[in-house]
């Protein structure tokens, strides 16, 4: 049998296993997900991310833009084991243009993974 | 988040069955919903309303807010035939969205010189396609026009519940596949879901505007059955 295989990766697979299995190894984790978009959100509803205990991280809910602020917040979720539900918007639209390109808001919602 | 919830969600996943994560937001507490296990769940009208569309969203149900994060799998397409016809299906495919397999077990035709990008098997159906796990996500389309090659395969299809299911051939051809299908045991019913002859009736003439015609009718009947 001859097997020709490419094309993109199954980035929503990996980063739920990736949760398991960063936990089953005994790691501090919390799943980020992207529950509401407004305006032209980079990364769809139902996206995730996730952390461990030390700011390690998988996936993407902004596509770059507010990780480090998720991630920071994903960190005292893991210390608290309290959810947080965080929202990113555009605070100053001239700055979000020169720095960000996406220029929507989004939820994210942080569980601690027990 | 449990963690067995997880390795749950996980293992539905990797079965390539339909699964609903719901996360009361305020609290945290999360559960997870089947299509069987849909009836009686306090956000049963948003979680049914995933499962059509595919998409996750926040929803009302009782007395706060939940966040239904749906799972559906991926939909399929797999091709008998590395034939002209699959050269054009298998592009037009990737620009959709449909993740391809191409097999077709005569080593000429299936050579990734002609199909570069898809992933490709040049070996008989029923050798390639159990360990493929065709599903009610899975389309499935048998362009050979060879009966050695295109009935094992069509057979499989069929018992797999592949959502749908396209055979090309003229209606004489095709009447003669039905006579063959229905004599190894196959009702009326079963095989009038072989869509023949394949494809929406847009007068296609080229390799390339039968694909068209052919993606259009999976498309079709995937978003109906979405709908419905």
């Amino acid at each position: 049998m001859s097997e020709h295989v490419a094309g993109g990766l199954a980035t929503e697979t990996e980063i739920l296993a990736t949760a398991e299995a960063w936990r089953k190894a005994g790691r501090g984790v919390a799943l980020a997900t992207v529950t509401e978009t407004w305006g032209s959100a980079p990364r769809p509803v139902g996206s995730h991310l996730v952390i461990d205990g030390e700011g390690n991280f998988l996936g993407s809910v902004s596509g770059g833009c507010v990780e480090g602020a998720v991630v920071t917040e994903a960190i005292d979720v893991i210390a608290s084991g309290v959810p947080k539900l965080l929202e990113f918007g555009v605070a100053d639209e001239t700055a979000w243009r020169v720095g960000l390109s996406c220029g929507g808001r989004i939820a994210v919602h942080v569980v601690p993974v027990n | 988040m449990d963690l067995a919830l997880l390795s749950t969600l996980n293992r539905h996943r990797a079965a390539r069955e339909a699964v609903a994560l719901v996360t009361d937001l305020a609290s945290g507490a999360a559960r997870l919903v089947t299509p069987e296990s849909l009836a009686g769940d306090p956000a049963a009208e948003a979680v049914a309303e995933a499962f059509r569309t595919g998409k996750s969203s926040t929803a009302t149900a009782g007395d706060g807010d939940v966040f239904v994060d749906v799972h559906v799998p991926p939909v399929r397409l797999i091709v008998i035939g590395a034939v002209h016809i699959s050269q054009a299906l298998a592009e037009m495919a990737r620009l959709v969205e449909l993740d391809c397999t191409l097999i077709d077990p005569r080593e000429a035709f299936a050579t990734p010189e002609r199909f570069p990008n898809v992933r490709l098997i040049a070996e008989w159906p029923d050798v390639a396609l159990p360990p493929l796990r065709p599903d009610r996500y899975t389309a499935f389309v048998a362009l050979t026009h060879d009966p050695k090659i295109d009935d094992p395969a069509l057979t499989i299809a069929l018992k797999a519940g592949c959502f749908y299911i396209g055979a090309l051939g003229s209606r004489k051809t095709h009447a003669r596949r039905l006579e063959r299908l229905a004599a190894a045991g196959f009702s009326e019913g079963e095989l009038a879901r072989i869509r023949a002859p394949i494809g929406l009736d847009i007068g296609a003439v080229s390799p390339a505007e039968i694909a068209v015609s052919i993606l259009a009718e999976i498309i079709g009947t995937q978003r109906q059955r979405r709908r419905g």
